[in-house]
């Protein structure tokens, strides 16, 4: 009603004014409920509310044991009576025979494993018996095809019984008895075997002891030294095949390196063809960005299919998806710097009655270089993480050793040690580049 | 008064024939490191790629005829029932819809925990000054680990389904998008801030009006741009792990032969979709930053 009193272009402007403040604190208000209304939308699209029936709980702890320890299989035949002691129940684990950890003693028929804290198993001729402290005795005893459990009533929870098999889980291991075999697994911190595998001469020695071995010891094999024979062990571990994976996170860091660089020298002649200051004819320059366009579309993860197709899975056919698909960005990114450059020093230097090919080296590329160098080196450094991807799609570098890890859903320690390993990789790339992108462009 | 002109004299002071052969000396010298550069690097990509070459299953000039074998084996097969495709285009929608999905909830997600990140790790903005190294060195950490290793892991934790890939990528978004922020914001006007501080503002209150709004076009460019790869990332991570178009395609490709119209339904939808979506946050972009 206010504004009527002011018949003038006053009425107008507080008119303006309020007009966009309502907009304006409308818009504040929409944009936040307008994301809500999202995320609700998300909320019941991607069954959110379902995660928690889905979640595996026993996943999450198998996972997390396991990226911090490992378990040894103490394991008993019943039907032959043989014994074999395997960390993480591998063959490549196994202990030699006639070898057991220090935990497991064997006399004749019985065999006496102590998990520590006073828990102690035994399996001998009559069946096998659990002592857990603060509980009692779990004694088992086949007869006629079926199991006797002998316990202290009540049966508690984390003892698991039917006829045919016996299973006990405690915080010191755990514990399993049926018709065709016992087993018990004990739970260790850290890495097992990380250096060296059991049927190595080195396995099992102290920090000083192998670095007594290497320097001033007697050689455990007289054609080599020990020095020598120790890397060769460590790098060859069959367990956590460190050669293998050297290997493979240098192809990572070849297949970044050779896209990178070779989408970046591929793409800055056509660059110039399709920027308009270079490239006065108009259908040419039309049709070099639609093949841009192209490439970019069609994306990385479908060049990397059809390239695996033609040449096979391996490092080379990474690399080349990644120079495929950067060849269109860097196109793209190369005709837009040329398009902006200073036109002054291509006329300086065009006076000088210079060619065209005289014109853009010393016209045009010292003008562009910074840029091109710094996206090049910024690309080089997210490619790290590309390849790690594609790796797994093409078969080739660290992408594929994580994921056949993870597949087989029970190496996780070998996972997290990949994890780790590319992390640092692409830490040190990341770095690196920045420290290159300082040197080339500030001189 | 001051005579400037430096006439013939010889080697005496900086004469013109002086200072030409020093110029010369200087720029044979920087092409020689230049050319010295030149020649490593040619070194460095040739023996790189023939060592690529050399643990490569098959070979770059066997394999070179055959890149197009694949694509015209596929189409020749497409065309033939080129009548079914458009069906089966529409028949993958909501698949490439939970596709586009992942990608914008993590881009929102990321990018809200970027917002936060970021403003934490800036200094002169945050919270607490002291602990801009930490946020910084946490930002780089996100951003470090790809976004397969964590998917991967959390199919096996949650049992599949698009969530594990859209924590995966809000993870990697929120590091790399905070370090772009935080670069905007450092250069934001801190008097706005100063003049809320006068008031008795909150942080947060300083924060949203004084600093969001002049970063607000900058960031959601940045944003955008994110958008536009996390929906590549979500495609890829489908193809590798679960969930979405890349699963679809994965599905189709394993079929093989006899499937192929799929594949070319399952290519046209996504490359359709890529290129819409970047001429659309192209154009959004421009508007953003240079404004209408």
């Amino acid at each position: 009603m206010a504004v009527t009193e002011f018949p003038d272009g006053r009425a107008v402007l507080t008119e303006t004014v309020t007009r966009n403040f309502t907009r304006h604190s409308r818009m504040a208000l929409a944009v936040p409920a307008v994301i809500c209304a999202y995320f609700v939308y998300i909320f019941f699209a991607f069954d959110i509310a379902g995660i928690a029936a889905r979640l595996r709980p026993d996943n999450a702890v198998i996972l997390l044991s396991d990226f911090w320890s490992y378990k040894t299989h103490v394991t008993r035949d019943n039907r032959s009576g043989r014994l074999s002691v395997a960390i993480e129940g591998e063959a490549k684990g196994a202990y030699p025979e006639g070898q057991l950890p220090d935990w497991v003693t064997q006399a004749g028929d019985t065999t006496v494993i102590d998990l520590g804290g006073g828990n102690i198993v035994t399996y001998d001729a009559a069946g096998a018996r659990y002592v857990v402290p603060g509980y009692g005795t779990i004694d088992i005893a086949p007869e006629d095809g079926k199991l006797r459990l002998t316990t202290p009533e009540p049966l508690p929870d984390w003892i698991n019984a039917s006829d045919n098999r016996v299973s006990v889980t405690t915080d010191a291991g755990r514990f399993a008895y049926t018709r065709s075999k016992v087993e018990t697994f004990r739970y260790q911190p850290g890495w097992e075997l990380f250096f060296f595998t059991l049927d190595s001469p080195f396995a099992g020695k102290g920090v000083g002891e192998l670095a007594a071995l290497a320097l001033w010891g007697e050689r455990v094999d007289p054609a080599r030294g020990n020095l020598g024979y120790m890397l060769s062990e460590f790098w060859n571990n069959r367990m956590w095949r460190h050669g293998d994976v050297a290997w493979a996170m240098f192809e990572t860091v070849l297949m970044a390196f050779l896209g990178t660089m070779g989408a970046a020298v591929i793409a800055l002649p056509l660059g110039f063809l399709a920027a308009r200051n270079f490239m006065p004819l108009g259908p040419l320059r039309f049709a070099m960005r639609r093949v841009f366009d192209f490439i970019r579309g069609v994306d990385g993860l479908i060049w990397t299919i059809i390239l695996s197709r033609a040449f096979g899975p391996g490092p080379m056919t990474g690399a080349l998806a990644i120079l495929l698909t950067d060849t269109g960005s860097f196109g793209k990114m190369f005709s837009e710097a040329l398009e902006n450059i200073d036109e002054k020093q291509v006329e300086g230097i065009r006076s000088t009655g210079a060619s065209a090919v005289q014109r853009a080296r010393f016209g045009v590329i010292p003008q562009v270089t910074p840029v091109l160098v710094s996206q090049v080196l910024y690309y080089l450094e997210s490619n790290t993480r590309s390849a790690t991807v594609i790796g797994a799609i093409v078969g080739g570098g660290i992408g594929l050793l994580l994921t056949q890890a993870i597949i087989t859903q029970k190496d996780w320690e070998e996972v997290a040690y990949y994890m780790v390993l590319i992390v640092l990789m692409v830490m040190a790339m990341d770095s690196l580049s920045g420290w290159l992108r300082k040197k080339l462009i500030k001189g | 008064m001051v005579d400037i002109a430096f006439g013939p004299q010889g080697d005496k002071g900086p004469g013109p024939t002086n200072g030409r052969d020093a110029y010369l000396d200087l720029v044979r010298r920087r092409r020689m490191y230049g050319g010295i550069l030149l020649v490593l690097f040619v070194a460095l990509m040739a023996s790189g790629f023939r060592l690529a070459e050399s643990r490569n299953a098959g070979g770059f000039i066997d394999g070179l005829p055959q890149v197009f074998a694949f694509p015209s084996e596929v189409i020749s097969e497409a065309w033939a029932k080129r009548a079914e495709v458009p069906g089966l285009i529409w028949a993958h929608v909501p698949s490439l819809i939970e596709t586009i999905n992942i990608a914008a909830v993590s881009t929102l997600a990321g990018g809200l925990a970027a917002m936060v990140l970021a403003l934490l790790s800036t200094r002169g903005l945050s919270r607490w000054p002291r602990l801009t190294g930490v946020f910084r060195r946490m930002m780089d950490a996100f951003r470090a680990v790809p976004e397969i290793v964590i998917a991967l892991v959390l199919i096996y934790l949650l049992g599949g389904g698009p969530v594990p890939a859209v924590i995966a990528i809000a993870l990697h978004t929120s590091g790399a998008l905070g370090k772009l922020f935080s670069e905007v914001a450092e250069n934001a006007d801190l008097k706005p801030v100063e003049g809320l501080t006068s008031v008795g503002a909150t942080w947060g209150q300083k924060m949203w009006l004084g600093i969001i709004p002049q970063v607000a076009p900058n960031w959601i460019s940045y944003a955008l741009l994110r958008f536009e790869i996390n929906v590549r990332a979500s495609a890829i991570l489908g193809f590798v792990g679960e969930g979405g178009i890349g699963h679809d395609l994965k599905l189709a490709m394993q079929w093989g032969q006899g499937r192929y119209d799929e594949v070319v339904a399952i290519f046209l939808l996504l490359f359709l979709t890529i290129v819409a979506i970047d001429r659309l946050s192209d154009r959004a972009r421009e508007k953003l930053v240079r404004g209408r």
